[in-house]
């Protein structure tokens, strides 16, 4: 579904990725973990058409969409949670998912999703007026997942989902991505918290300051030694 | 102050108030989205007025009819600045988009010298707004109780467009994380020509009011009303489009009020926009309804 060949990233002077390849199966969970600073947000911001300054190609459907516009990206059906969540604080839970959909114009579609969105986060239809500011760090980060869904992306990225949140949380946004991998969502997903993200994933890479150093499944690479040391605490 | 002298003084603060305010509700959606003072705007003023004078003129429309085709066309031109002049700056440092916008003020006016001529130019007003509509002994000009009820009714379509249309939700997204709207993809670019016409428009209506008021053409006019304006804005908290509408009315409320108790201030009426400023700022920095905006890198 996306197949990421050699991707480079500068920001001025920096060279945030330094030729990076990977793939991101259809109805997959692949995971992309590293320590704070290893290239991981770059990487899905690439993605998104959100840098310019970019090397390399992203194949996705069989089309290189290196270069394209974050609004042909986001109609082509990939959309992105962002790192820190990233709601918007002032504006209602309500507008909040609409923006999600601002890219869709079939709204017989979009109120569909809106319904199934509600259905798996029940507490946001509860607060489809409040300000989304106004939630609760959980709660925000159920929004931003909820708000990228309403997208209706084939491909989601996921930036840090568990970044700042209380352990029971972090278990209940893992089961719910899963969920949504579950319903034919393809996944792309981000973490610090390596444990957590390998257990779900299918696939999984490891990025060290720009480059990826390890790849394998789930399984293989949480037993691998090096990561241990390195990304989960022994 | 009789009753009757109150409430002339009353409707003339609101007439220029929200000659203001039109005018203050451009500057304030441009800044809050990009961060920028369209120092252009005030040409943009004074372009609508021009643009009703050929109109009537050249091509022989009726005011009403001329009127809402030089706010369209007025419009139209605020899309193009925007796309010529910002545009292609968005990624500069803001300062290069700020003087960007004051040479496309300087470029305006004296296009506007070029092609208008420097000579002021007496106004067409329609005959309905001559005659004063007299109750008891209050004597009212059509023209305060015209140019409220119509900035009235385009307030009201703006809001209706932030609030209630797709646009308008860009508009409040754009606003607060450009980034991220991006990312939800919205049309970052589309929205912002949007709110550069809609701005636009709004000033045009205001300069074509503000020719029934005071009919001569200069192109120069816009300067000193988009000036008040742009105090008014950041009087009422730049960025919010409620606190343009207070500070714009606040304004020409207190510019018509203070004139009209203190005769002997007449003199210093253009003095009173900054010395409220002054006021405002020392008690609240950002400004009646305005909140802290992050700055952009
Ligand atoms: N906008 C930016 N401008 C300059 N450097 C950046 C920018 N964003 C990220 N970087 C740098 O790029 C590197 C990778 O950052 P990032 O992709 O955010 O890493 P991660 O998400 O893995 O923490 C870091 O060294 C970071 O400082
Ligand atoms: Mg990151």
């Amino acid at each position: 579904m996306l197949s990421v060949r050699d991707l480079h990233v500068y920001y001025d002077g920096i060279h945030a990725l330094k030729g990076i390849s990977l793939e991101v199966p259809k109805g997959k969970i692949v995971t992309l973990i590293g320590a704070n600073g290893a290239g991981k947000s770059s990487t899905l911001r690439a993605i998104s058409g959100l840098v310019k300054n970019i090397k390399g190609s992203i194949v996705y459907d069989g089309r290189d969409i290196a270069g394209q516009t974050p609004v042909d990206i986001v109609r082509g059906g990939i959309m992105m949670s962002p790192e820190g969540r990233k709601i918007f604080p002032h504006l209602s839970v309500l507008d909040n998912l609409m923006l999600g959909a601002y890219s869709r114009n079939n709204k017989a579609e979009i109120q569909k999703d809106l319904e199934w969105v509600y259905e798996v986060f029940p507490r946001l239809k509860e607060r489809s007026g409040q300000k989304g500011g106004t939630l609760s760090g959980g709660e925000q980060q159920m929004l931003a997942l909820a708000r990228a869904l309403m997208g209706a992306p084939n491909l989601i990225l996921l930036d840090e989902p568990s970044l700042g949140l209380a352990p029971l949380l972090v278990k209940n946004v893992f089961d719910i991505i899963q969920n949504i991998n579950e319903v034919g969502k393809t996944v792309l997903l981000v973490e610090q918290n390596a444990f957590a993200a390998l257990k779900i994933a299918h696939y999984a890479y490891v990025l060290e300051t720009g480059s990826i150093v390890l790849e394998g499944t789930g399984k293989d690479i949480m037993q691998n030694a090096k990561v241990c040391e390195a990304y989960l605490g022994g | 102050m009789s009753l009757a002298m109150f409430v002339q003084h009353l409707l003339n603060g609101v007439t220029l108030g929200s000659l203001y305010a039109l005018i203050a509700i451009g500057y304030t959606m441009v800044y809050g989205i990009l961060r920028l003072i369209n120092f252009a705007h005030s040409e943009i003023f004074m372009l609508g007025a021009y643009f009703v004078f050929w109109g009537i003129v050249l091509l022989h429309l009726p005011w009403a009819v001329a009127m809402v085709v030089a706010v369209i066309v007025v419009g139209a031109l605020g899309v193009l600045v925007d796309r010529i002049a910002y545009r292609p700056l968005r990624d500069a440092p803001r300062i290069s988009a700020l003087i960007s916008a004051i040479g496309v003020s300087f470029f305006l006016q004296n296009l506007a010298i070029v092609v208008f001529s420097a000579i002021p130019r007496e106004v067409y007003r329609p005959d309905w707004l001559e005659n004063a509509i007299v109750v008891g002994d209050i004597r009212v000009l059509p023209l305060t109780l015209f140019v409220p009820v119509l900035s009235f009714l385009l307030m009201m379509g703006l809001v209706f467009i932030v609030y209630k249309t797709k646009p308008g939700l860009g508009m409040r997204a754009i606003s607060k994380d450009i980034e991220t709207s991006y990312a939800m993809g919205v049309p970052v670019n589309r929205v912002i020509a949007i709110t550069f016409g809609i701005g636009s428009a709004l000033a045009a209506a205001s300069g074509i009011m503000w020719t029934l008021r005071y009919p001569q053409l200069q192109p120069v006019m816009g300067m000193i009303p988009g000036f008040k304006a742009f105090i008014a804005a950041v009087v009422g908290g730049i960025g919010s489009i409620q606190g343009a509408v207070i500070g714009g009315i606040g304004l020409g409320l207190i510019e018509i009020m203070a004139v009209a108790v203190f005769p002997d201030l007449a003199g210093y009426r253009d003095a009173l926009a900054f010395i409220l400023l002054i006021g405002i700022l020392l008690v609240k920095p950002t400004g009646l309804l305005g909140e802290k905006l992050e700055d952009k890198v």
